[in-house]
């Protein structure tokens, strides 16, 4: 294999690719080419850097420089000052928003000091589409000494020991799934990863399935050696092309090397991984709804029990573990159930992966221990709030989670913590809102969401969801009473406690929450018939600023249902229950005097 | 409803995707996607000829098409416009952006416009959060969209 003095990595996922990274590629290796330098410098297309608000990006080992916004023409002079010259072009690389100080090497990056990389650790280090690289980074060895030396029940004990809790969402420890699973028994059982992510917003998952398929591929065969399948199945999102070209790539390559298929690493275990396509259906991350759907069926869920390690797919059992929890399990094995068990909170261990958005300077994927504050996140992983806007609420947790405020700013994020905060931890999805944000409209959105993803099965989720949406709308529509604020509280509680899967049982959480956190805001909705944020169109108050007013009478002769009076030369006044906030006073107005709030 | 018509070679290749599949009820939505790859969407007669090849009912299938908002039965347009509904586009104004596509093109989201040129729909996160708000057209992501591009970059479609 050539040594090179030099590698320069260029994000290949899909947020970076948006944006022209595969004609960075491109360009970058004639560039290379030209100069002579193919025998120094190596191209490598990787999985997500996880800083996306700047990308695409390109990073350049071993210096660790770091290069944002790269546009296709400057790569250039990336080869020709870095590679030849070893000068770091300097506009290129990430200025820090404080000191306004261009940083030389990245692990100096407020963005990367406080992340722990466990799942994500191969991400935008090594080539999704070399087996080799992967197994360069102990790749594969994990599986090898399990096989060599392991019983499966001392492979699950340690899984037990380590105290890793799946993270799609529910949070239940997956040791013990696994000893379920294990125990019962079956001519045939399944290894099902769960890569059907449909919490908008969150992208986690498919950013390791991108970054690094074979630590996926290798957790599924630890997980079919524990459990005693030989058959593993990959649910996966059609919406995700690269995600599934990168894992055909990985399964191919893996089957080459014996690491998946018959008598894998010379032993009597045999175990094969297949790709089966979702088509769109939030549900389908349940998981009697997601083994209905890979059995070709409508996604809808039944009734737990029994739970799919008893009976799963085609009526075997099945475990079903998410794809950010199967990315942990090949290094718990590598480093000890001890290591693992040192980092994080005292009842959820390890890191999590949050794909950060929303109103936040540093938008992108992050992964950070248990027990990390909010403040942290935010501020100094996320860089703080967009445009210097007052930080208002964070959404954890999509469609079934709920909202965390200024007050929760300093508990440490975990499963537990969570939960007594009124939301959850989700898959992951963490949205930063600003006070530009109308709580009402962000509880209607979900809703929204809800409505259009509920299966129909049960009738609390299908007619409940479409109430409270209903409410929501008239909420912001400037029609709502306090009642209604009432009925929508009493109807979420029935539609938390009677739908049949989590779904539904979870749906309500994002009204409950800002209900509870944002009430004056509701308030001001139904008595004042106002919106804080501005973001309700029907319930925008209009007033004229008597300083700027000039008395004009533009706004009185455009106003169609005669709410502005006014002397001639003199300010003019808005009637605020004739206005019916039409905005032609705003569109009229040469002063800029018609203020909007 | 389209006045999609089926016919023999159709069937032909219905035919072959479903024998390619074992002719297995099971394999129905890899069965789907297949189809509505060759096809570009899943017109009811599409649907009655997959029920047979499967032997299975026509309801069943419908029932799955239905279901699933990846699988739909009308024809996109040449330039299909998808919005980026998640919620990180969604705070950062998608819905202007919709609502600014849904005035220039005369077509509610879901529709096509007469012309067959561009049709319009919303979907759940590309996952260029870093890009907010997104806009894809055919393939091509357009990030960080503002509600006044919106003529200039219809404008670039040409035909």
């Amino acid at each position: 294999m050539a040594q090179y003095k030099m590698h320069l990595l260029v994000c290949g996922g899909t947020g970076c690719r948006a944006s022209q990274s595969d004609v960075i590629v491109k360009n970058l290796e004639s560039s290379i080419k030209e100069l002579g330098l193919s025998e120094e410098a190596q191209v490598v297309t990787t999985g997500c850097f996880g800083f996306c608000e700047k990308g695409p990006i390109v990073k350049v080992i071993p210096d660790n420089t770091f290069y944002t916004q790269v546009k296709p023409e400057d790569c250039e002079e990336i080869v020709r000052e870095h590679v030849l010259k070893g000068r770091r072009v300097y506009r290129l690389l990430y200025e820090d928003p404080e000191t306004q100080k261009h940083i030389e090497d990245s692990k100096h990056m407020g963005f990367y000091q406080k992340q722990l990389r466990i799942a994500l650790r191969n991400c935008g280090f090594i080539d999704p589409e070399n087996i080799d690289e992967y197994i360069a980074r102990d790749g594969y060895a994990a599986i090898g000494n399990i096989l060599a030396e392991m019983s499966p029940e001392q492979a699950i004990d340690i899984m037990k020991k380590s105290g890793l809790r799946g993270r799609g969402g529910g949070g239940f420890p997956t040791g013990i799934k696994w000893e379920i699973a294990s125990k019962n028994k079956a001519d045939q059982k399944y290894v099902v990863c769960n890569a059907d992510e449909g919490d908008p917003g969150a992208f986690m998952d498919r950013s390791i399935l991108e970054g690094d398929p074979h630590s996926v591929l290798e957790a599924m065969a630890i997980c079919g050696y524990c459990i005693g399948a030989s058959k593993g199945l990959i649910y996966i999102r059609a919406e995700y092309p690269l995600a599934i070209k990168r894992l055909q790539v990985a399964i191919s390559q893996a089957r080459e090397y014996g690491l998946l298929g018959d008598n894998i690493l010379g032993t009597p275990f045999s175990f094969d991984v297949e790709l089966k396509y979702g088509a769109g259906a939030f549900v389908c991350g349940e998981e009697t709804a997601l083994i209905h759907s890979m059995e070709g069926h409508r996604g809808e869920p039944t009734v737990k029990p029994p739970f799919p390690a008893e009976k799963g797919y085609l009526g075997k059992p099945t475990n079903v573990n998410n794809v950010e929890t199967l990315a942990n399990i090949p290094v718990i094995y590598l480093k000890g159930a001890e290591w693992f068990a040192s980092i994080g909170t005292e009842k959820s261990k390890g890191t999590k992966v949050f794909a950060l958005a929303g109103k936040i300077n540093n938008v992108g994927l992050i992964e950070v221990p248990m027990g990390i504050t909010l403040r942290e996140v935010i501020y100094e992983i996320g860089g703080g709030i967009k445009g210097g806007k007052k930080f208002k609420a964070v959404q954890t947790g999509g469609p079934s989670g709920g909202c965390l405020t200024e007050k929760h700013l300093d508990t440490p994020i975990d499963f537990d913590n969570l939960l007594a905060a009124g939301s959850m931890m989700g898959s992951g999805g963490m949205i930063v809102m600003d006070e530009d944000d109308c709580m009402v409209s962000v509880a209607k959105f979900y809703l929204e969401f809800t409505v259009e993803e509920s299966c129909g099965k049960c009738a609390p989720c299908r007619v409940g969801n479409k109430r409270l949406h209903e409410i929501l709308e008239k909420i912001c529509a400037g029609k709502g009473t306090e009642d209604d604020l009432e009925y929508l509280k009493n109807l979420s509680y029935v539609i938390k406690d009677t739908s049949l899967c989590g779904l539904g049982q979870t749906s309500p959480n994002p009204v409950l929450s800002t209900l509870e956190h944002f009430y004056d805001e509701y308030l001001a909705h139904v008595r004042e018939r106002i919106c804080i944020a501005g973001r309700c169109k029907a319930l925008k108050l209009y007033t004229i600023l008597p300083d700027k007013c000039t008395g004009c009478t533009a706004c009185t002769r455009a106003c169609p249902v005669g709410a502005i009076t006014g002397e001639k030369r003199q300010p003019h006044v808005i009637d605020v229950d004739k206005c019916i906030r039409c905005g032609a006073c705003y569109d009229k107005c040469k002063f800029t005097a018609i203020h909007v709030q | 409803m389209s006045s999609f018509k089926i016919q023999d070679c159709h069937k032909q290749t219905i035919k072959q995707i479903c024998e390619s599949f074992n002719n297995n009820p099971g394999e129905l939505i890899s069965i789907l996607h297949k189809t509505q790859g060759e096809f570009g969407y899943l017109p009811e007669d599409i649907q009655r000829e997959i029920a047979k090849n499967l032997n299975i009912s026509v309801a069943k299938v419908y029932g799955v098409v239905t279901f699933y908002s990846f699988f739909t039965m009308t024809p996109k347009g040449r330039h299909a416009i998808s919005v980026c509904m998640g919620t990180a586009c969604y705070v950062r104004g998608a819905e202007k952006i919709v609502d600014e596509l849904k005035e220039q093109l005369k077509i509610k989201v879901g529709g096509v416009t007469d012309d067959g040129k561009f049709s319009l729909d919303c979907l759940r996160c590309v996952g260029a959060c870093g890009l907010a708000p997104v806009v894809l057209i055919g393939e091509k992501v357009y990030g960080r969209v503002e509600a006044n591009q919106i003529k200039d970059i219809l404008a670039s479609y040409e035909d």
